[in-house]
């Protein structure tokens, strides 16, 4: 099909709009489709996908001598037993909340913003809950025995601990998985069949071919597909907020100075989807720069993610704040020495610098020029990520490493296998990320074509 | 295929414009057709009620079935493992701790649940179906861009090759096609 002239299309969107004035279904189509379907590869691409797999090459390596070696290459030993892999763990899952988040919660309250962010917000979950997975399985110390994890009949006649938050933590990530798998993929179908119909090699329309799975766009099939995708909806949503209450239960559940407290939940949720927006920002900034989607993913868009970012920052701080109030309030001993040790401690430059990044740092969204500064949102962004893998640091450290009886503390201090290990993470997640863009549509093509005004239907029959 | 009697799944409109398509399928609706089918690049809702789709169908039944085996299988297996087939007794404490086991037994509810809505919906929507007659007509392939196609099939009770082209040819469509089975 040739492509209808673009001159009309207004590249930069006047701050208000969430899709630029002058597009019609057809260029819509072409505009998100051709990114995939073009032939060779950008420039920028290769360089990324090139830096991208060799972080996931340290990320083999360092696998490969973790499983020579074992876990003693890692910084943790008594009592610090969970180091970067726990905290690496809790960061990742976080992440991945706010693609369901966007994907689902706002897709029941009709917020249609979300349609150019979803897409690959969801991928970022997926790739997200990857990178979770892996940090509790290496660090078993021998992950080829993670079946023992599940419950199934075996020799040994026994069965995992089922009133154990580590079990529960099994179940809710696989769950999360893979409910956010399918949600993606139910998203990707209608797609998958614009790119079968619209690609021009053979090998190309045979692979979208058999994903599309025929999908036809029949109006029956439009029907039950709506009700399927509401219903997904509305079973992740309580899905995304068990899952993150479920990792705050490895903590709450123990009884570890700071760990033991109602707070933790809800200001794990809200942590969640805090770090998770940084996220969507960290890679929604460059794609649109990269590929010209300042027409899909405007000013509006990064306005609205900034205003949940300093939403979320606000409850993150109500949860540091009741922290230290809860520590002071018990009258617990140890308690108060956990807040004072995190304040004054060895580890109280971690407390103060992720105090600085999650709490000084957001209010600076207060301000309306900043929101709409794209570089500024990026660099507040980076801030808030490592802001809140500090926190997951602070928590899991400073509480194993000094608990309620000091003849049995001791620091923690990671190697280089734990910082290759969570660099090599990164590798991963960014590999998949870019292998995502080059293959599969980033942006929903069939829902960007209802927030056009032409997709209305005029309210009187006939014409 | 050869000869005179060439087999044809239907007959199939092409429009341009949301509001045709709705009107078309209204038209052909009163007009008594029932075999036949709208296809269009996004989800209309107001194509789907003028072809007769009201209610939401059988899938939100399927998934709270779905729920409700996952939420029975989850607490069955915990329940089971703990309190039958291997009771240990901690400190006396009861063998059947259900508030520890509700964590798990949510994870599977949402689970079966979110897995019979999938299953459920390609299962019912008939898919995997890679042929299917539609994509004999060529131009078959902008319905997943810009065009809106409405189908008469063959097997209709009020199908006639000639009435139902000039019906259609009278709802003024781009064009008219034939489509081959």
């Amino acid at each position: 099909m040739t492509t209808e002239p673009r001159s009309e299309i207004t590249e930069q969107p006047s701050s208000a709009t969430i899709l630029a004035p002058g597009h019609t279904f057809a260029t819509v189509s072409d505009k998100i489709g051709s990114i995939v379907l073009a032939r060779g590869t950008r420039f920028g691409w290769l360089v990324g996908f090139t830096l991208s797999f060799c972080l996931l090459m340290v990320l083999l390596v360092a696998v490969s001598i973790l499983l020579m070696k074992g876990v003693g290459i890692w910084g943790i030993n008594s009592p610090v037993g969970w180091g970067f892999a726990i905290i690496n763990f809790v960061w990742w899952i976080g992440i991945g909340h706010a693609g369901t988040l966007i994907s689902a919660i706002l897709l029941l309250l009709r917020q249609t913003w979300r349609t150019s962010i979803n897409r690959f917000a969801e991928a970022m979950t997926l790739f997200a809950v990857a990178c979770a997975g892996l940090f509790p399985l290496l660090h078993m110390g021998r992950p080829w025995f993670a079946y023992w994890m599940t419950p199934y009949p075996s020799t040994m006649g026994l069965w995992p601990n089922f009133r154990s938050p580590l079990v529960w933590d099994v179940f809710a990530v696989t769950t999360y998985g893979t409910v956010s798998a399918l949600f993606w993929f139910v998203g990707l179908i209608p797609d998958l069949a614009t790119l079968r119909d619209r690609s021009k090699s053979r090998a190309a329309r045979k692979a979208y071919g058999i994903l599309a799975m025929g999908w036809r766009g029949s109006a029956a099939h439009w029907h039950r597909y709506e009700v399927a995708s509401l219903l997904l909806a509305g079973l992740a949503t309580p899905l995304v907020v068990s899952v993150h209450t479920v990792v705050s239960f490895d903590f709450t559940i123990g009884i570890g100075p700071g760990w033991h407290s109602t707070i933790f939940p809800p200001y794990f949720v809200a942590g969640a989807i805090y770090a998770g927006f940084a996220m969507v920002l960290l890679i929604a900034i460059p794609l649109r720069a990269v590929y010209g989607l300042q027409d899909f993913i405007t000013v509006k868009h990064l306005r609205n993610m900034a205003k949940v970012l300093l939403a979320t920052s606000m409850i993150v701080c109500y949860g540091y704040m009741m922290e230290a109030f809860f520590a002071w309030y018990s009258g617990n001993p140890g308690e108060r020495f956990m807040i004072l040790n995190r304040m004054t401690g060895p580890y109280a430059w971690t407390y103060w610098s992720l105090l600085a990044c999650n709490l000084v740092t957001p209010q600076l969204l207060w301000f309306a020029r900043v929101r709409d500064s794209v570089p500024a949102l990026f660099v507040i962004s980076l801030i808030v990520s490592f802001g809140m893998w500090l926190e997951r640091f602070v928590i899991v450290v400073t509480s194993l490493s000094r608990d309620f009886l000091p003849s049995a503390w001791g620091m923690y201090y990671p190697t280089r296998w734990d910082y290759a290990t969570f660099l090599g993470s990164i590798g991963l997640f960014l590999t998949l990320l870019f292998l995502f863009i080059r293959f599969l549509p980033m942006i929903s093509i069939f829902e960007m074509r209802t927030l056009l005004p032409e997709a209305e239907v005029e309210d009187h029959a006939g014409h | 295929m050869p000869g005179t009697e060439t087999p044809v799944y239907g007959l199939m409109a092409e429009f341009t414009d949301t509001t045709s398509i709705v009107a078309a399928a209204r038209k052909a609706h009163d007009a008594g057709y029932r075999r036949m089918d709208a296809f269009s690049p996004f989800p209309i809702e107001e194509l789907g009620e003028a072809l007769g789709y009201h209610t939401r169908g059988r899938l939100p039944k399927l998934v709270l079935a779905g729920g409700a085996a996952g939420c029975l299988l989850g607490f069955a297996l915990q329940y089971w493992c703990s309190a039958i087939d291997y009771p240990l007794n901690v400190g006396g404490r009861p063998l059947n701790s259900w508030p520890s086991f509700i964590p798990i037994t949510f994870e599977m509810t949402i689970l079966l649940a979110s897995l019979v809505a999938v299953l459920g919906m390609l299962a019912l929507n008939g898919l995997p179906r890679p042929y299917h007659p539609v994509f004999n007509v060529p131009e078959f392939r902008l319905a997943s861009r810009d065009r809106f196609f409405l189908c008469i099939e063959a097997s209709d009770e009020k199908f006639d090759p000639g009435t139902t082209r000039s019906f259609l040819e009278g709802l003024s469509p781009g064009h008219v096609y034939e489509v081959a089975s």
